[in-house]
């Protein structure tokens, strides 16, 4: 299996305070792997700093090629795509314009018309609601319409950043169907997440992030069954 | 007041306000794209006048120098600051974007020259020449602040306003120039007369703001404008670099304020120092749409426009005071009406 993301001890800091600190994680080709860890922990910083939205120290590869030097726009055309905590819409625009600049970094936009079909045969709900702005749609809604708009970039490494956050359990599930299902366009996902059972049960390997530091790791299906882990972030069951 | 003046007062007014309107709506495309007011908006306007009466003249216009100086500038900011990065292999494409393009634009001028060409090739002429002025000043200026305060992006832009002035009297001397008419017909509506070049500054308007209304509407481009107003952070993630959006949003408040220029320059006799209040007057226009709305922006402009043509009217020596006491009621029920919100915070 190829690497798609390789982070090396990467440290983060906001002034002098280390918010991550000396984290190192990889996602394979075609991979699912999920950081879990409480609130605090450092995860969206973690994934900000992937991005290129924050600087970082320690070393970060991706596909191979050093992103030290490549900011957030040129990780974007070389397929790695973030879905923030905030979706970050754009609010006063159409949600079918919101899908249409997913492609903004695409050489080729012939494939538009396809990808604009996929994600509505995905999420019949946007097709609806096409015309009308994003602002006005639901929380779950708009979370499909990130989800959309980063499918049409067709990016290489997917990274959703707590992307049950706020949502009724129904659209959780399918949120999560829906990342499980990116398996099959061959899309690697790097998931950060509260909802530690739901990404376990979804992901191939497993991370838990706690005060900046990865205190443990392990394929998903170990994890959910660690009675730590369980006591700590799973809930009784 | 009669009626029948107060016609042609009327019609007076639109064909200024349609000019302000021009440059009002530009100033709204940069500020929503990149924050900055830009103040010297009217100077560019002013520029492109005085460029295309030193063509009418078969000189050489002084945007010539303006240009290539500006070029040399900005090209050397962007090579040292990619040198600093190590990133040469971005360098020809700078060398390209910078140098090159604006001074194929000053060559292209300095060839058509030598065939005397016609009054329309000469606007366009007029018009490729200012176009390289505000994205080079932008690199120049604004990049290396590009994350201040508006605030201190509006102060740089007063500053590079005198700093304009200060250069138009050094390349365009102080001679004021009045180009020939672009048309001599003229209309009789009922008991009104309508100019020609009052039909022809109201449809240059339309269409230009129509062209870039398509433009907003249509194009993914457009679309990476519009998306870059609302929301920075959410187009860097689609790979939509602000840097590079606000260089064609400057591309195309170039071409706006351009075309004013060219509109106004056969009605008023323009100096090197007449942008500010033509700059400042589109301003007002733009403050009545809150500065992010472009139709709220040309109302504004229209009003602006024939407010001033009654009160110079009523009292010529005062118009001016009487336009900006505009300012007034508009800020003042802006700030009612409108709830106010902190300056967002950027990363």
């Amino acid at each position: 299996m190829t690497q798609m993301l390789s982070i090396e001890n990467v440290s983060v800091a906001y002034g002098k305070v280390e918010a991550v600190r000396n984290v190192s994680l990889s996602v394979e080709q075609g991979q699912i792997v999920t950081v879990i860890g409480p609130n605090g922990a450092g995860k969206t910083t973690l994934l900000m700093a992937a991005i290129g939205l924050l600087r970082s120290t320690g070393r970060m590869l991706f596909q191979g090629a050093n992103l030290a030097k490549i900011d957030v726009e040129g990780r974007v055309e070389r397929g790695l795509c973030l879905v923030p905590e905030k979706r970050e819409l754009f609010a006063d625009m159409s949600v079918a314009d919101n899908l249409l600049l997913g492609t903004y970094s695409l050489r080729d936009r012939s494939t538009t018309r396809k990808s604009l079909d996929d994600v509505f045969d995905r999420f019949p709900r946007l097709k609806e609601r096409s015309k009308q702005a994003a602002g006005t749609l639901s929380g779950g809604e708009r979370q499909m319409l990130a989800l959309g708009r980063a499918l049409m970039a067709k990016p290489k490494l997917l990274v959703l950043d707590e992307p049950s956050l706020g949502l009724a359990p129904l659209i959780v599930r399918e949120i999560f169907r829906t990342i499980a299902s990116l398996r099959s366009l061959g899309v690697s996902v790097l998931l950060v997440e509260q909802n530690a059972r739901a990404a376990l049960e979804t992901a191939d390997y497993g991370y838990v992030l706690e005060t900046g530091e990865i205190i443990q790791s392990g394929p998903a299906d170990t994890l959910i069954h660690d009675p730590k882990l369980i006591a700590a972030y799973l809930g009784g069951h | 007041m009669t009626a029948d003046i107060a016609a042609i007062l009327a019609v007076d007014g639109i064909a200024t306000g349609a000019i302000y309107a021009l440059v009002a709506i530009g100033t709204v495309l940069i500020f929503t794209v990149t924050r900055v007011i830009f103040i010297p908006f009217g100077d560019i306007a002013a520029f492109t006048a005085l460029t295309l009466a030193a063509l009418d003249a078969k000189q050489l216009p002084g945007t010539v120098g303006l240009v290539v100086v500006l070029a040399c500038m900005a090209c050397l900011m962007e090579v040292t600051s990619l040198a600093r990065a190590g990133e040469l292999r971005a360098m020809p494409k700078a060398v390209l974007g910078y140098l090159v393009l604006p001074l194929v634009a000053v060559g292209i001028v300095w060839l058509a020259m030598r065939f005397n060409p016609p009054m329309q090739i000469r606007i366009v002429l007029a018009l490729l020449l200012i176009l390289p002025v505000a994205p080079l000043l932008d690199r120049i200026v604004f990049r290396p602040i590009a994350d201040a305060s508006v605030l201190l992006l509006l102060t740089v832009s007063v500053a590079l306003h005198f700093a304009l002035v200060g250069l138009g009297l050094m390349f365009f001397g102080p001679e004021g120039v009045r180009t020939e008419p672009l048309t001599s017909l003229a209309l009789d509506i009922g008991d009104v007369h309508v100019p020609g070049q009052t039909v022809l500054i109201l449809t240059a308007a339309l269409v230009f703001s129509g062209l870039l209304f398509l433009f907003f509407d249509f194009t993914l481009l457009g679309k990476a404008l519009r998306a870059t107003a609302f929301n920075r952070t959410g187009a860097r993630l689609m790979g939509i670099r602000p840097a590079r959006a606000g260089t064609i949003a400057y591309l195309l408040g170039s071409l706006m304020a351009g075309v004013s220029g060219i509109l106004i320059a056969p009605v008023n006799t323009i100096f090197y120092d007449s942008g500010f209040l033509i700059g400042l007057k589109a301003f007002v226009g733009a403050i009545v749409g809150g500065l992010v709305s472009y139709p709220g922006a040309a109302l504004g402009a229209f009003g602006v426009g024939i407010l001033e043509s009654f009160a110079s009217f009523e009292s010529s020596t005062l118009k001016d005071v009487i336009v900006f006491s505009l300012l007034i009621p508009v800020l003042l029920w802006r700030s009612l009406a409108t709830q106010h919100s902190e300056e967002e915070i950027e990363e």
